[in-house]
């Protein structure tokens, strides 16, 4: 929206301040200058942006309202002369056929009128704003729009046929708007009608058929009240968004009519014509009673004491301040205060109340003007006063408090999983909550969990995620899509489950690798990561969390516990104390094709809600042997079908305590060595023993070797020789 | 090295005696000052201890030969000392710890550093702690609530009425199928985490002082500053006596936490439904302290946050569970941030998607 600063200064008789300085005093109280731009002896150009509920501000008398109450400066009323009018027989017929859609509507007949070029204070204004002329009789409309903010209308008189009146459109009736499109009508469109048809949409836009021409000599100008949701309707009913429609679909001011009827009548007169008949002004009282006369709320100046607290003099909000703003704005602050008597509480806490002392609450009764239906409150009046007296006088302050800081029970478990990964090498990633229908299907941990969207942005993001795992393959794909072959990333977020009744929120890690480990420098070669050194990362983790038993297993490709989309045999379940936390391993080639990844990837998903069940790991320190740790290697000759962890619990169950630690310290294959006989592996089990009150003796560390190696034996494995 | 004479004794008094091979000592570290090559080593050892011609054998042999047999044991015994001597300054010219072995195994001390990549903090995690840490440093416990909200959560309870232009689905993804349900029960994806609020103070009674860092969704095309996805951080503090002085120096002393203490704030009217007296933030352009650049868009201020006293409507709504939200008794403040603009204006981050894509190339700039 546009202002002329000249404009606003022929309201404000004693205005003495410069237009930037008035543009950032406005702006600082929410009436918001955009720009500024000079126009020279015309003063400057203010392009504004007005909030939606400050309809009263979107015109130049409204903004020379706020800088009179700013500056605490007289505002000059508006009050337009008018000629007086020649005797008519009867007030022109005007019928409110629907007062729930019209509140108020006045009428005044111009005579003998010449429609002309506008000249004066209108052209000279109209140009500064690069407005366009039209004619004396609608520019005077647009003009009083554009001072005070009430929409008017100007109909040909002599296209009028018979009575106007107020009523609800024909279901089908037809109006040919001003912008020349024909338009069927809906009962809930108000319609200003003559006795034959519509004239125009209420409050919307005038009609075709009655508009001003050169030709026109005899003028209804309107003025009027429109219920605003009745608007609203009939604006995007017929996607109609005009000024005038923006205006009264936001509250126009109820008692505006009569003065706006008078400016509009005042500027076509001046090209000559006289006034015809008496003013006619129909008031619906219960429109009224919603608007100009809502009854006055109660305000209490300790109350914006209360809410708004120190001002940068340390008096907070004093009475006067309070009423000068208020009475500015144009409430009228009643001398008639009541005295409440309340007991303030000075502490929430009923265990410790302090005495309660007996404050006096003085409260005046505010009449809130017509023009400002954004008021209803006793908190509205405190925040126009924040507002007014300025957000940046009130001093800096800090509340005091007595609570504690709670931490949120997962908060360290998150903390450590991210920092554990990071030093591992893992990036944190964030992806879509959305995935498409097939990969929630996919990637799902219950068949049919996945909730849909009613409104999704695409197709490919039409569900929420069930698992991260798809979004992890999507950034992965991305990543090999822009030549970054080498890429290993976690997220941390939310996954959905339930139905579109019910939605169950859980938190959950994705984990996902490809290409090389990134060990960076020349000195060493890199290799390709493999599912091993996902499952170090996933042991890392999990072994920061304290817990009985880690173990990782697998189950059969066609037993469906395991998910599909891993490589069945290079795949593992993650379980703690008992509790399946996870599945990780090289993503099923079928699903890699289906996603045209061109080389291998490794991902997986933790369900950090169970891993949450476990504690963190509280070291406790063991105490250091002063004794000679030894060493002991043994190689064995052992089924390739064996796995590790047979062995590993034959060593265990052996209940050794000075067997302090074992280990594999190499695996060959019969491919690798012609040694190694066909369908076996050559494993080189890594012993330590040691006691924590003695050197050990031969004798003892022979037995132990011999249990160890009988241990082994009993899984068919053979000592090498 | 030439062969030189043999010096003569001067007697077999221990003092002669200490006097001769104190003159030998001193050849012996006169001709060990040069040993910096392995061929003056080898020159060295031949000319000391060569095993026909050394100088320390051919001078024994000559002192020996002559000697009385009461000063043999003496001069042997020096004799010992000088060989000794010599060792170790081969040694030390020649051993593992001596300077040539050492220059022998100096490498290139300019090549780069082995080490395994560290992986990287995404900058919207980062932000969103660092954010979040202020304001526990001033009082506040974290807060959190669902990313699938309901309608009375995330819009009734905050005061939106229900024709709001935010309640649209143009506006709000929602779930499907929710259109027989009453409009308060209606899930969607939280448009912000104001819903926390609510839920938070239905669970406990005041004071309370929560931040809640969060995602959030709405329904927006997206392109260089807008993602239907990105996150927040909100505030509330509700007590007896919290004021809006409260509220504006609380966010002052945590703007100059997180950017630097010479950042100022300033506060301007605004609007939103579940706060009044409403408030947008600016503050001075951190980047370059006011002056105005491409950050600010030259104008020295930046907006950042929006704010306000909690509506005695929203009180309202909590009094339902919570009856000690009495607004004539208690009062509140609310605030909110884009996570995602602090961490783009932050690092320099021109596209919001970058965000969100997983892109290592981008990511691993935060290592």
């Amino acid at each position: 929206m546009k202002i002329l600063s000249k404009w606003l200064r022929s309201y404000l008789p004693q205005f003495n301040v410069t237009d930037r300085q008035l543009a950032d005093d406005l702006t600082l109280r929410g009436i918001a200058v955009e720009g500024v731009f000079d126009l020279g002896a015309d003063g400057s150009l203010f392009e504004m942006d007005i909030t939606t509920n400050r309809v009263d501000a979107m015109n130049h008398y409204g903004i020379a309202r706020e800088a009179a109450t700013i500056y605490g400066l007289k505002l000059n009323p508006l009050h337009p002369t008018l000629p007086q009018a020649t005797p008519a027989l009867k007030p022109y017929p005007i019928k409110i056929e629907a007062p729930e859609l019209c509140g108020r509507f006045t009428a005044r007949v111009l005579r003998n009128v010449k429609i002309t070029q506008s000249t004066g204070i209108v052209a000279e204004r109209f140009h500064l704003l690069e407005q366009k002329l039209i004619s004396n009789a609608v520019d005077a409309t647009n003009f009083v729009t554009m001072a005070m903010g009430h929409p008017t209308h100007a109909f040909d008189l002599d296209k009028v046929e018979g009575g106007i009146l107020l009523r609800r459109a024909r279901k089908g009736e037809k109006l040919k708007t001003l912008d020349g499109i024909d338009r069927t009508l809906d009962p809930d469109d108000l319609v200003v009608a003559d006795e034959k048809k519509a004239l125009a949409i209420a409050g919307v836009m005038g009609g075709w058929d009655t508009m001003i021409t050169p030709e026109t000599t005899n003028i209804l100008v309107e003025a009027a009240w429109f219920d605003p949701g009745t608007v609203r309707r009939s604006s995007k009913r017929h996607l109609l968004h005009t000024d005038a429609s923006h205006r009264f679909e936001r509250g126009a001011d109820f008692n505006a009519p009569p003065v706006a009827s008078a400016l509009v009548s005042s500027i076509i007169l001046e090209a000559g014509g006289e006034i015809g008949g008496d003013f006619v002004d129909i008031v619906i009282p219960e429109a009224e009673r919603r608007t100009a006369k809502r009854p006055a709320i109660a305000f209490a100046v300790s109350e914006a004491q209360r809410i708004l607290g120190a001002t940068e003099d340390r008096k907070g909000i004093t009475a006067s301040a309070a009423k000068a703003i208020l009475t500015g704005l144009g409430c009228e602050v009643s001398a008639d205060a009541t005295v409440v008597t309340s007991s303030v509480e000075k502490n929430l806490d009923p265990s410790r109340a302090v005495s309660s002392p007996i404050a006096n609450v003085v409260e005046y009764p505010v009449k809130l003007p017509s023009w400002r239906l954004d008021l209803e409150r006793e908190i509205d009046l405190i925040e126009e006063i924040a507002r007014v007296y300025g957000y940046n006088r009130f001093q800096n302050t800090l509340p005091s408090f007595e609570g504690a800081v709670v931490e949120l029970p997962w908060a360290e478990k998150e903390s450590t999983i991210r920092t554990t990964l990071r030093g591992l090498g893992w990036t944190e990633a964030v992806s879509s909550t959305f995935c498409s229908a097939a990969d929630a299907a996919a990637f799902a941990p219950q068949p049919n969990s996945a909730v849909p969207l009613g409104n999704p942005l695409s197709e490919e993001a039409g569900m929420l995620r069930p698992s991260l795992a798809s979004g992890m393959l999507g950034m992965l794909a991305l990543n090999l899509n822009r030549d970054m072959e080498d890429v290993m990333l976690f997220e941390l977020g939310t996954v959905f489950h339930g139905s579109t009744d019910r939605v169950e929120e859980k938190p959950s890690l994705s984990i996902g690798a490809t290409g090389k480990l990134p060990l960076e420098g020349p000195h060493q070669p890199s290799r390709e990561l493999d599912f091993y050194d996902m499952k170090g990362s996933i042991e890392a983790l999990l072994g920061k969390f304290s817990s009985k038993s880690i173990y990782f297993d697998r189950f059969p490709s066609d037993s469906g516990l395991m998910p599909a989309w891993l490589h069945p045999g290079r795949s593992a379940r993650a379980v703690i104390d008992g509790a399946t936390v996870g599945y990780f391993g090289q993503l099923h080639p079928a699903e890699a094709q289906r996603r045209k990844l061109k080389q291998l990837v490794f991902v997986g998903e933790i369900y950090v809600d169970r891993l949450y069940r476990q504690n963190l790991r509280q070291p406790v320190v063991r105490e250091l042997s002063r004794f000679q740790a030894v060493r002991r290697d043994f190689s064995f000759i052992l089924s390739e079908t064996t796995p590790w962890a047979r062995v590993a619990e034959a060593l265990s169950a052996l209940g050794i305590p000075e067997l302090q630690n074992f280990e594999v310290g190499e695996i060959l294959s019969d491919k690798d060595s012609k040694l190694v006989p066909a369908g076996h592996i050559s494993l080189l089990l890594r012993t330590v023993f040691q006691a924590t009150d003695r050197t050990l003796q031969e004798e003892e560390l022979q037995n132990y070797a011999q249990r160890v190696v009988t241990a082994v034996e009993k899984l068919g494995g053979k000592l090498r020789g | 090295m030439s062969q030189e004479a043999i010096p003569s004794l001067g007697g077999y008094s221990e003092a002669a005696l200490d006097q001769a091979f104190a003159a030998l000592a001193h050849e012996v570290e006169a001709s060990a000052q040069s040993l910096t090559s392995a061929e003056a080593v080898e020159a060295f050892r031949l000319h000391w201890l060569g095993r026909k011609q050394g100088r320390l054998k051919s001078i024994s042999d000559a002192w020996l030969k002559s000697a009385p047999v009461e000063a043999k044991k003496l001069i042997g015994q020096r004799f010992n000392q000088l060989k000794a001597q010599i060792e170790s300054r081969l040694e030390s010219a020649t051993g593992a710890s001596s300077q040539n072995a050492l220059d022998a195994e100096a490498i290139d001390i300019t090549l780069p550093g082995t080490h395994r990549a560290l992986g990287a903090e995404h900058p919207l995690i980062k932000t969103m702690h660092e954010m979040v840490a202020v304001f526990q440093r001033m009082g506040y416990s974290v807060g959190v609530g669902p990313e699938v909200e309901t309608d009375f959560y995330n819009f009734e309870s905050l005061n939106f009425p229900p024709g709001h232009p935010a309640r649209d689905t143009q506006d709000t993804l929602v779930v499907a199928n929710q259109e027989r349900k009453p409009l308060r029960d209606r899930l969607l994806m939280r448009t912000h985490t104001s819903p926390v609020q609510i839920r938070t103070m239905e669970q406990q009674p005041p004071p309370v002082r929560i931040v809640i860092p969060g995602k959030v969704h709405r329904n927006d095309a997206a392109d260089a500053t807008h993602s239907p996805i990105f996150h927040q951080i909100e505030g509330l503090c509700v007590d007896i006596d919290v004021t809006f002085s409260d509220l504006k120096g609380t966010l002052d002393h945590a703007m100059k936490e997180f950017f630097g203490s010479s950042v100022k704030t300033r506060f301007f009217p605004s609007f939103f439904p579940f706060t009044e007296p409403s408030a947008d933030v600016q503050i001075s352009c951190p980047f370059c302290g006011g002056k105005g650049c491409r950050k600010c868009k030259h104008s020295g201020w930046i907006e950042l946050l929006g704010c306000g006293m909690v509506d005695p409507a929203v009180f309202g709504f909590v009094q339902q569970k919570q009856p000690a939200y009495d607004p004539k008794k208690i009062s509140g403040f609310a605030f909110g941030m884009g996570v995602d603009r602090i961490a783009m204006m932050k690092y320099g981050i021109s596209d919001i998607s970058l965000l969100y894509s997983g892109d290592a190339r981008f990511l691993e700039q935060f290592a």
